[in-house]
């Protein structure tokens, strides 16, 4: 293909599918309001709405630089604020002259790479904001929000997409399992730890229901997910290969289907009735578990992969409720569980170039611990420093601004409290929990 | 025969059902309400446009009961809604006059418990 216009066809594919990814947002919002209750509604809509400001800002001013600079192992240190460092994109490789070397294999304009780059960091910042609803002041959220886009998400990125020391160690992660999943949900383990779980959830050793406000709007943003999703993993070769990006949909698509599947039977087993709100999370599992390996694995092992975590994430949710770990939405089960488990899955079953990646083979597809090992490092280390420099974020604000409101606030709704606005002004709500 | 209605905060009716179980008065109706009194009000805003809010979201309780139950009801609902701030609500206590029960044709006392 002429070179010039591989160009402009790559720079289409990746900004419609980043387009795709951006209107995530929206899935998040309705399936995190959808879950909650009524008299909360106004305040994850807001969440969901400044979240992505706020990662756009923060990404721009700082996080681009930390994430893709040239620099440290442990951190990009050139280039650094406004993603203003010298750089020649679209050139790659030898003809590449910039400090944003590590993606200087996508053949795109700088502000392509760094506005796909952009809508992934507003993800791993939103998945935070369903953990912690219906209890977190809204100004915490927002200041929690700049430290993730700013620092903790470019500083994890970097060390795996940015050449840092995972890379090198022949760490994987096609379309971030680890880096954008992950990364959100230990973020929010480290939340729902120091908040505590709402009033009334955990009365008297008993584990109470409290049912979302409108199953309608969840099961809207789930398909608004699922579709998002096409962008998100096929958008992450970041050029228009005509097999890869192929086999990467067919592969997410895949594992999202088996994983509706086997968690719809999984409730229908365990609880008596196939929950609809299992039905979505098992959805959103499949395309977290598949979002490393998407690239690296066969069709048929994406259907195992998915129907793997249809089951984990049904059992997940289950066993965080026992642990009186309150997470409203299900992120934990969904984005952290599987996230984890996804990033797993590359070193259990990829299969070398099988799109081109040279990733070596995974233990089951006879090559051994190495690629596993690799996996588990990554798994390990982001653990231990996301969850820290969570902690420590949460305990400073909770020191400072406070993170949570007043009972009296949580009882009657965070919509007047914090906005003083009605979601849903002439209707009757009950707000009687 | 007393009719016995009740004005709560809409976050206390857990409390007060549980109070009421204690108590072993197992029946009630349960609706919606919107009303005020000492607590004035709120302040709401709709595009930078504020919102007197006048009427407060409240739940109404309505309990019919013999005559030998009336003080154990009342007592259990003040267990369960009291929180000693304005707003708590109040109890009405209204002479019943007849009471039918629609399956049996049951009339009276009976009807009731």
């Amino acid at each position: 293909m002429d070179p010039n216009v591989k160009v402009v066809v790559d720079t289409m594919w990746v900004l419609v599918t980043a387009m795709l990814v951006f209107f995530m947002n929206l899935g998040f919002a309705a399936v995190e309001s959808g879950f909650a209750r009524a008299k909360n509604c106004v305040n994850i809509m807001s969440k969901n709405f400044i979240v992505f400001a706020v990662s756009s800002l923060g990404f721009l001013v700082l996080g681009w630089g930390l994430m893709f600079g040239d620099g440290a192992g442990w951190i990009g240190l050139q280039g650094l604020f406004f993603a203003s460092g010298a750089d020649n994109s679209p050139a790659t490789g030898e003809a590449y002259k910039g400090v944003y070397s590590a993606i200087s294999w996508a053949g795109v304009p700088l502000w392509a790479k760094f506005f796909f780059q952009l809508v992934f960091c507003g993800t791993a910042a939103t998945i935070v904001s369903g953990a912690v609803c219906e209890r977190i002041k809204y100004v915490s959220f927002i200041v929690f929000s700049f430290v993730m886009a700013m620092f903790i998400y470019p500083v994890v990125g970097h060390w795996i997409w940015g050449g840092g020391w995972l890379a090198k160690l022949g760490m994987f992660d096609f379309a971030g399992s680890t880096v954008v999943h992950s990364v959100g949900g230990w973020s929010a383990l480290a939340g729902v730890l120091i908040l505590g779980p709402r009033i009334g959830k955990y009365d008297n050793g008993n584990i109470k229901a409290i049912p979302g406000h409108n199953l309608s709007l969840a099961t809207l943003g789930t398909f608004v997910l699922w579709f998002g999703w096409f962008g998100f993993n096929p958008g992450s070769t970041m050029a228009a290969d005509p097999a890869a990006i192929g086999h990467v949909a067919v592969t997410t698509n895949t594992a999202a289907a088996a994983a509706i599947m086997t968690a719809t039977m999984t409730s229908w087993l365990l609880m008596g009735k196939p929950d609809l709100g299992m039905t979505l999370n098992g959805c959103l599992a499949g395309l977290v578990a598949i979002t490393a390996p998407c690239a690296f694995v066969g069709v048929g092992t994406s259907l195992l992969i998915g129907a793997i975590s249809g089951v984990l994430v049904v059992v997940a949710v289950m066993m965080f409720d026992r642990l009186r770990l309150d997470d409203p939405v299900g992120a934990l089960s969904v984005h952290l569980v599987n996230g984890v488990f996804g990033t797993l899955c590359v070193g259990l079953f990829a299969q070398d170039k099988i799109t081109g990646t040279a990733t070596g083979n995974g233990l089951f597809f006879g090559g051994g611990l190495k690629l596993l090992g690799a996996q588990l490092a990554a798994v390990l280390s982001v653990a231990m420093f996301v969850f820290a420099a969570a902690a420590v974020t949460w305990l400073v604000l909770r020191a400072t601004i406070g993170i949570r409101v007043s009972r009296e606030e949580e009882l009657r709704g965070l919509d007047i409290g914090e906005h003083g606005n009605d979601a849903y002004a002439g209707f009757q709500v009950f707000a009687t929990e | 025969m007393k009719l016995i209605i009740a004005y709560i905060q809409p976050h206390k009716l857990n409390d007060v059902k549980q109070a009421l179980y204690k108590a072993e008065v197992f029946k009630m109706s349960v609706t919606n309400s919107l009303g005020c009194g000492q607590q004035k009000g709120y302040h709401e805003s709709y595009r930078g446009v504020p919102i007197e809010v006048n009427l407060l979201k409240k739940v109404r309780l309505e309990i019919a009961v013999n005559e030998n139950f009336v003080e154990r009801t009342v007592e259990a609902i003040i267990e369960g809604a009291r929180t000693g701030q304005i707003g708590d609500g109040k109890i009405f206590i209204l002479d019943l006059v007849e009471c039918v029960r629609i399956r049996t044709g049951e009339r009276g006392g009976a009807s009731i418990g």
